[in-house]
C-alpha cells in the first residue's frame, strides 16, 4: 500500500505548479485549467486523509468539490468565449478595463 | 365670586407674553390698528390685572403675598420654583411697570405709526413688560435673574430695531456686551448667596441673613463680596460708574423704547435690585459706601457731561445716569424708600421728558440736535408745556415730585455721619441738573428760530401722543405729595411709612437721634437750599441761553479744554477702546483667529483631509485593474494565511533546525 505523504506530497506539488501557473501564465484558459488543477490537487489530498483516518466525510468533501468545479467551469468558460468575442484575444494581459 | 388675582398672579406678566407672541407670529400682515388692538388690550389688562392685584393686597391687610406656581430647576439641594411674591416695594414697581408702560403703548401707537416693522415694534415692547414684570414679581434671584436677562435681550432688539443703520445695531451690541460684565457679576454673587445660605428665595434667605453680624468698614467678608458682586450687576443694568457707556448710546433706539426701558423701568432694576437685597447690604458698611460713593460720582459725572450735549435725547440719557446715580445715593445712605422714592417719580417726569423729546422731534420731521431748533414754544403748546411742567420736575422745584424725591435723597445723605461731601456734590449735581436741564428747554423752545421753515412743517403732535403727556405730567406734579416732609402742615411721609414693612427701620436710625423740632428746622432748611440750588441753575440757563446767546460760545472758547473734556464725555468711549475692545481685537485677530483657528484648528481639519487623500494615493495602486496583479495578491494572502496559522510549527523546525 502506498503510503499517505507519496499521496500529500504529490497533491503539494500539484498544487503548486496550479498556483506558479495561475500567476505566470496568460492565457486566459491555461489560468482556468491551473485553478482545476488547485481544486483537484486538494481533492487528492482529501481522499488520501479520508483513507488514512477511515473516515467517510473527505470523500463527501471531494464530491462537493467536484460539483462547485463543474458550476465554476459552466460559467467561467461562459466568460472566457466571452472576451474571445469581445476581444478577438483570450491574453489577460488584455482585459485591463479596470486599469487607472 | 371669581378667583382673587393673587391667587393667579402669574397672569400679570403672562399677558404680555402673549401679546408679543401673537403680534410676533401673526402680526407680520396685519394692519397697524390690530396689531394696536393686541398690543395695547395685553399691556392694559395686564394694568387692570396689577391694579385688582395690589387692590386685593390692601384689601388683605398688607401681609407679604408669596405665591408658588411649579418647581423650575430641582438639582440636588438646590431648587428654584416659579415663586411671585407682592409686597409693598413690588406694588410701587409692579404699578410703575405697568402704567407707565401702558401710557408709553398709547403714545407708540402715534409715534411709530409712519414706522416699518410695526408689529415687530409691538412685540419687541410687550415682550419687554413680560420680562420686568417677572424681574419685579419674582420672589428668588433666579427667576429674577430671568426677568433681568430678558429686559436686557428686550433692550437690545429694540435699540437695535432700527438694525439697518450701523449706529444703532453697534449700540445694541454695546449694550448687550456691557450689560454681560455686570451680569457677570451678578451670577457670582448669586452662587455665593446660594453657598452661604443654601437658598435663593429672598424670604427665607433674608430670614437666615438678619441674625448675622455686621461687617464693618474694611472688612471682606461674605456679604460685602456677596453685596459688591450683585451691584457690579448693578452698575451694569442701571449703567452707573463705570459701566454706564452704553446708555447713552442707547438713544438710537426709537424714543419711546428710551423712555420705557432706558429712562422709567429697566434702568432702574438696578436699584430694585440693591433695595430689594436691602438686609444684605445693609449688613456690610463697606458694600453701602461703595453704593453711596458710585452712585455720588456718577449723578455728579453724568450731569457735567449733560451740560454740553447739543442732541436733545443724549441730554436725557445723561441726565437719567445723573438720577439714577441719585438713586444709589439714597440706597447707599441707608434711605431705600427715598431711593424707591426717586424711582418712581423719575418713572414719571423722566419718562415725559423723553416723550416730550420724542414729540419735539416728531414735530421737527426728525431732527434731534437743539442748535437747529429754537422758538418752538408758540407752535407745539401742549409738547412745550408738559417738557416744561417734567423739567420743573426733575429740577427739584416744590411742588413738583422731584423737589420731594430729591430732597428726601439729599436730606438723607445729609444726616448719617460722614455724609456732608455725599450732599455737597448732590446738591451741586442739582444745580447742574437745573441748568442743563433748562438750557434744553430754552434752546429748544425759546430764542430765535434756528431752523428753516419752508423745510420743517413744525406741527403739534396727534392726540394718543399728547395724552399720556398730560397724564404724566399731571404725575410728575402730585407724585410727590405721597411724600410730604414733616415741616409742611399735615406732611407726612406716606411712601415711606407704606414701604416701612419692607425696609424696616433701616432709614430710622439717623433721624433718631435728632429731636422732632430740630429735625424739622433741618429739613426745612435743606429744602430751602435745595431749591436755592435749582433757582441757580435755572437763572445761570436763563442768562446765559437767553440774554446772552453768544456767551456760551465765548465760555466754551475761554474753557477750551475743560468744554473738550466734556462735550468728548471724558473720553471715557476712546479709552475703553483703547484699553480694552483694541487688546481684545488684536488678540481675536493675531492670536485666536490667525493662530487658534487658522493653525490649530484648521489645520487638524485639513490635515486629517490630507493624510486621507495621501493614503488614498498609495492604497489605490493596488487596485491597478490588472487581472494578474489580483492573482499576486490573491496567492501572496493565501501564503501569508497558511504562515500565521503555522507559525509555531514554522518557529518549532527553525528551532530544531539549529
Amino acid at each position: 500500500m502506498v503510503p499517505t505523504h507519496y499521496y500529500l506530497i504529490l497533491s503539494a506539488v500539484l498544487f503548486g505548479l496550479g498556483a506558479v501557473a495561475f500567476v505566470f501564465k496568460r492565457n486566459i484558459i491555461t489560468i482556468f485549467m491551473s485553478i482545476e488543477l488547485m481544486l483537484n490537487a486538494v481533492n487528492l489530498a482529501f481522499v488520501a486523509f479520508s483513507q488514512a483516518f477511515g473516515k467517510v466525510e473527505g470523500q463527501v468533501f471531494v464530491l462537493f468539490v467536484i460539483v462547485v468545479a463543474a458550476a465554476e467551469a459552466a460559467v467561467g468558460l461562459g466568460i472566457i468565449i466571452l472576451i474571445q468575442r469581445n476581444r478577438q484575444s483570450l491574453n489577460i494581459e488584455k482585459v485591463n478595463l479596470l486599469k487607472l | 365670586m371669581p378667583t382673587p388675582i393673587l391667587d393667579i398672579l402669574w397672569i400679570v406678566p403672562a399677558l404680555p407674553l402673549l401679546g408679543a407672541a401673537i403680534n410676533g407670529l401673526f402680526g407680520k400682515t396685519w394692519p397697524n390698528k390690530i396689531v394696536n388692538t393686541v398690543a395695547l388690550s395685553a399691556t392694559g389688562l395686564s394694568f387692570l390685572g396689577a391694579l385688582e392685584a395690589v387692590r386685593e393686597f390692601f384689601e388683605q391687610g398688607q401681609q407679604l403675598v408669596h405665591k408658588h406656581f411649579f418647581d423650575w430647576i430641582t438639582a440636588g439641594n438646590f431648587t428654584a420654583g416659579f415663586d411671585l411674591q407682592m409686597d409693598q416695594l413690588t406694588v410701587v414697581m409692579v404699578l410703575v411697570v405697568t402704567g407707565v408702560g401702558f401710557l408709553i403703548h398709547i403714545y407708540s401707537t402715534g409715534y411709530m405709526s409712519h414706522e416699518g416693522g410695526y408689529y415687530r415694534f409691538f412685540s419687541y415692547l410687550n415682550l419687554f413688560m413680560f420680562f420686568m414684570l417677572i424681574l419685579v414679581l419674582a420672589a428668588n434671584y433666579v427667576l429674577l435673574f430671568v426677568g433681568w436677562e430678558g429686559v436686557g435681550l428686550a433692550s437690545y432688539l429694540l435699540i437695535g430695531f432700527y438694525f439697518l443703520k450701523k449706529s444703532a445695531s453697534d449700540a445694541g451690541k454695546k449694550a448687550f456686551i456691557v450689560n454681560r460684565i455686570g451680569d457677570f457679576g451678578f451670577m457670582l454673587g448669586m452662587f455665593l448667596l446660594f453657598k452661604t445660605f443654601g437658598t435663593l428665595d429672598f424670604t427665607q434667605l433674608f430670614a437666615k441673613a438678619a441674625p448675622w453680624s455686621h461687617e464693618s468698614w474694611g472688612v471682606f467678608g461674605t456679604f460685602t463680596v456677596a453685596c459688591l458682586l450683585l451691584f457690579t450687576g448693578a452698575c451694569g443694568k442701571s449703567a452707573q460708574l463705570p459701566l454706564y457707556v452704553w446708555l447713552p448710546d442707547a438713544m438710537e433706539g426709537p424714543t419711546p423704547v428710551s423712555a420705557l426701558i432706558h429712562a422709567a423701568t429697566m434702568v432702574t432694576a438696578g436699584v430694585y435690585v440693591v433695595a430689594r437685597s436691602h438686609i444684605l447690604f445693609t449688613h456690610s458698611e463697606t458694600a453701602m459706601v461703595v453704593v453711596a460713593i458710585v452712585g455720588c460720582a456718577t449723578a455728579f459725572f453724568a450731569a457735567t457731561i449733560g451740560l454740553v450735549q447739543t442732541d436733545i435725547k443724549k441730554v436725557l440719557a445723561y441726565s437719567t445716569v445723573s438720577q439714577l446715580g441719585y438713586m444709589f445715593l439714597g440706597c447707599g445712605v441707608g434711605a431705600f424708600g427715598a431711593g424707591i422714592f426717586h424711582l418712581m417719580t423719575h418713572a414719571f417726569f423722566k419718562a415725559l421728558l423723553f416723550l416730550a423729546a420724542g414729540s419735539v422731534i416728531h414735530a421737527m420731521g426728525g431732527e434731534q440736535d437743539m442748535r437747529h431748533m429754537g422758538g418752538l414754544s408758540k407752535k407745539i403748546k401742549w409738547t412745550y408745556a408738559t417738557m416744561l411742567i417734567a423739567t420743573l420736575a426733575i429740577a427739584g422745584f416744590p411742588p413738583l415730585a422731584g423737589f420731594f424725591s430729591k430732597d428726601s435723597i439729599l436730606g438723607a445723605a445729609f444726616q448719617i455721619p460722614g455724609g456732608h461731601p455725599l450732599y455737597a456734590v448732590g446738591l451741586l449735581t442739582a444745580l447742574l441738573t437745573s441748568f442743563y436741564m433748562f438750557r434744553l428747554i430754552f434752546l429748544t423752545f425759546h430764542g430765535k428760530q434756528r431752523y428753516d421753515e419752508h423745510h420743517v412743517h413744525v406741527h403739534e403732535s396727534p392726540w394718543s401722543m399728547l395724552g399720556p403727556l398730560v397724564i404724566l405730567a399731571i404725575l410728575s406734579i402730585v407724585g410727590g405729595w405721597l411724600a410730604a416732609p414733616a415741616f409742611l402742615p399735615g406732611g407726612t411721609d406716606h411712601f415711606a411709612n407704606f414701604l416701612a414693612p419692607v425696609f424696616g427701620g433701616a432709614h430710622a436710625e439717623g433721624e433718631a437721634a435728632l429731636s422732632e423740632a430740630a429735625a424739622h428746622s433741618l429739613e426745612l432748611t435743606l429744602a430751602v437750599v435745595a431749591v436755592f440750588a435749582a433757582l441757580i441753575g435755572l437763572l445761570t440757563a436763563f442768562w446765559l441761553y437767553l440774554r446772552q446767546p453768544g456767551k456760551p460760545a465765548e465760555i466754551a472758547k475761554s474753557l477750551k479744554p475743560v468744554y473738550d473734556t466734556l462735550y468728548n464725555k471724558y473720553y471715557v468711549d476712546e479709552a475703553y477702546g483703547a484699553a480694552i475692545v483694541k487688546p481684545l481685537l488684536s488678540l481675536s485677530t493675531n492670536v485666536l483667529w490667525k493662530i487658534i483657528d487658522v493653525e490649530a484648528i484648521d489645520g487638524t481639519v485639513n490635515g486629517i483631509a490630507h493624510g486621507a487623500t495621501a493614503t488614498g494615493d498609495v492604497t489605490r495602486r493596488t487596485q491597478s485593474g490588472n487581472t494578474r496583479s489580483y492573482a499576486v495578491w490573491v496567492v501572496v494572502g493565501a501564503l501569508a494565511i497558511l504562515i500565521i496559522v503555522f507559525w509555531p510549527a514554522i518557529r518549532a523546525l527553525a528551532g530544531g533546525a539549529q
